[in-house]
């Protein structure tokens, strides 16, 4: 059996005396390798960044809404227009053991002045809890106390974009805010969180005492009514359980018997999360598969090439067997020609993936993120492809008849 | 010592309905070191007999016995392997690898004889200047004359130390006095290095380099005559 290194010689040799040809072969895997390259780095991108946003938006999260869901959409409990109170927060925190923090929530929107600067923004009345649900620091001063909360404190945390809005550079601790005309104390600042999921700016709020919320700024329908009690589970395993405790609980707070619908939705945001961290990776998968058409499409390119080769050089082929190489050492001769050609076109276009991604990225503003197992996978998938296609012309090759193919003209 | 033994050789091609006998009944030996021309009109089988010495074909009757090996239901990748080791081929049209040099086209043998790099180079150099080709090394066919290309042809037949050489019209693509230099270098190879040299050719001065004569007629052996070699 003639050597690796031989016949790797011989088939450089040979897709050099047809340059130009070998390249616009090669270009056809080139540009299948660096589309799903780009296509990968393009969803991988997206994968990451959700999962990003995940991670800051808080971990193991349930929110809960009043009104019931149905698969139509969300309807409001008969009679009930808010039904959650401050009580209902207190009793989740009290009786579900699979709970870690609670944190309920009155909000609104208003107009918050700092000199002669103002910004429109959401205004998010809640407890200390808050900040443990959603497993957000401060960047500076301190958060309010639970005294503040029984008291109705007039002070607040500002958020990044906020603090950017009203003081600049400035240092906000210390100043006094004016939101819907009323004086606020800022005592501390939220640490920088970055878009949500669905791509609001999550640094733009102002979080107050919720019983300031209720008595000063946004009103109640109803003492102590709040719009969202936003929980913490203990942990990943706990969501489900603490799902059914605080269904459990409020349908027993509420009176609600086992025939009627509830008046209250639970959601497990971290679910859903996920859910749509899962889509974005079949979005990936189905981005790279659509590439890869593209790839094959180029070892169909290769395969139409070596079959012309195998014809033009029936006579070289001839030659070779009636000196004495065997069916093996032409079929390894013409398979190794089809993998250096794919192997090279596979390696340019990793270049072309790797260029092309980041110039989608720039010119999309879509983070990108080229993995080392997609490299890995489309240059594997190259090489795979050279032998596939170059596979059956290899065949042909090494099953010619000597004396045939030395009397081919 | 015989090195070639055929006994009642046949080849029919089937052509539709008629079948076309290219060799019948052929029995003929050959021993180690002879000198054969093999001659007749065309058509008769010279050719067709060349290739099944040389392992190129296989006949579809009789027994064809090369160096001691029955040969006759060998496979594919055997028959390579003996036309590597037993066989050096010279041909008309030379059938030199194109865009190839000198040196790599004979260094081909020794490839499929899995030879390393240093030796096949080391062997090949000797065998082309043993052909008078020093120089040429590098020289791609298109570079070459005729005479010069069958050379090549010779140094690539003889670099595996093949005991036999199958030489189907060696000349005929070559004139008078180029002919003659490649028929003193055979004679020369069959008289130091007792290489067994069978060749096809249609010129009585050409078949005056063999001590031996076959003569074929629509595929059968018609005569079988030794003579004094010219030298
Ligand atoms: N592959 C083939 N299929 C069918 N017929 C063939 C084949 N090869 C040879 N023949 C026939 O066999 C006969 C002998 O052919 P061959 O080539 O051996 O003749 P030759 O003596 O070498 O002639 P020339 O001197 O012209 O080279 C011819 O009639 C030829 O047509
Ligand atoms: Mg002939």
């Amino acid at each position: 059996m003639i050597s690796f290194s031989s016949t790797f010689k011989l088939s450089f040799r040979a897709l050099r005396v047809n340059k130009m040809r070998s390249a616009l072969t090669m270009l056809g895997i080139i540009i299948g390798v660096g589309a799903v390259i780009a296509m990968l780095a393009v969803g991988t991108g997206a994968s990451s960044q959700i999962t990003e946003q995940i991670s800051k938006m808080g971990s193991n999260m349930i929110m809960i809404v009043p009104g019931t869901t149905t698969a139509g959409g969300v309807r409001m409990g008969a009679g009930t227009q808010s039904t959650l109170t401050m009580d209902d927060a207190a009793a989740i925190q009290k009786e579900c053991s699979a709970v870690s923090a609670v944190a309920p929530v009155h909000n609104g929107a208003a107009q918050v002045v700092s000199g002669h600067l103002n910004w429109s923004t959401g205004i998010t009345g809640t407890t200390p809890g808050m900040l443990e649900v959603r497993d957000w620091p401060l960047s500076a001063g301190r958060p309010f106390t639970d005294q503040d909360v029984r008291s109705a404190t007039k002070v607040c945390l500002l958020g990044q974009t906020v603090v950017d809005n009203l003081f600049g550079s400035a240092d906000p601790l210390g100043q006094i805010i004016r939101i819907k005309k009323i004086p606020f104390t800022v005592i501390g600042v939220l640490g920088p969180k970055g878009q949500s999921p669905n791509g609001q700016d999550q640094d733009d709020t102002i979080y107050v005492p919720v019983t300031t919320a209720q008595k000063k700024l946004f009103g109640t329908t109803m003492p102590g009514m709040v719009r969202v009690i936003m929980v913490k589970a203990k942990s990943a395993a706990d969501l489900a359980v603490a799902e059914r405790q605080i269904n459990d609980l409020l349908k027993q707070r509420h009176h609600i018997g086992p025939r009627q619908d509830n008046d209250f939705t639970v959601r497990n945001l971290t679910q859903m999360m996920q859910a749509a961290e899962q889509s974005s990776k079949v979005m990936t998968m189905l981005l790279g598969a659509i590439a890869s058409v593209s790839l094959l499409v180029g070892g169909i390119g290769i395969m139409n090439i070596m079959l012309v080769s195998v014809t033009e050089r029936t006579r070289e082929i001839g030659i070779r067997m009636a000196i004495g190489a065997k069916t093996w050492d032409i079929r390894y001769q013409f398979i190794i020609e089809a993998l250096t050609l794919s192997m090279i076109g596979g390696t340019a276009g990793i270049a072309i993936g790797l260029g092309g991604s980041k110039v989608l990225s720039m010119l999309a503003g879509w983070p990108t993120v080229v993995s080392v197992p997609s490299i890995l996978l489309s240059f594997g998938f190259s090489g795979l492809i050279g032998i596939f296609f170059g596979y059956y012309p290899a065949y042909k090759a090494s099953l010619l008849d000597p004396i045939d193919a030395l009397r081919y003209e | 010592m015989a090195i070639i033994e055929a006994s009642n050789l046949s080849m029919t091609y089937r052509l539709g309905d008629i079948d076309l006998h290219a060799l019948s009944n052929l029995t003929l030996t050959i021993e180690k070191g002879e000198f054969v021309a093999v001659m007749g009109p065309s058509g008769s089988g010279k050719s067709t007999f060349m290739n099944i010495l040389g392992c190129l074909d296989r006949p579809t009757g009789g027994t064809y016995v090369l160096d001691g090996q029955e040969v006759g239901d060998i496979s594919r990748d055997d028959l390579a392997g003996i036309r590597n080791k037993k066989i050096g081929f010279v041909f008309q049209g030379f059938n030199l690898l194109p865009r190839t040099s000198a040196l790599e086209n004979v260094e081909l043998p020794m490839l499929y004889a899995g030879l390393s790099q240093a030796e096949r180079t080391k062997k090949a150099m000797a065998a082309l200047k043993s052909v008078g080709l020093e120089g040429r090394e590098h020289h791609h066919p298109n570079q070459l004359s005729g005479g010069q290309q069958q050379r090549v042809a010779i140094a690539r037949a003889l670099v595996n130390d093949a005991p036999i050489i199958l030489a189907d019209e060696p000349t005929g693509n070559l004139d008078t006095k180029t002919s003659n230099e490649i028929m003193e270098l055979l004679v020369k190879l069959n008289n130091d290095e007792n290489i067994t040299v069978i060749l096809v050719t249609h010129e009585n001065d050409i078949a005056a380099y063999s001590r031996r004569v076959i003569r074929f007629v629509d595929g059968a052996l018609v005569s079988d005559t030794r003579q004094e070699q010219r030298r």
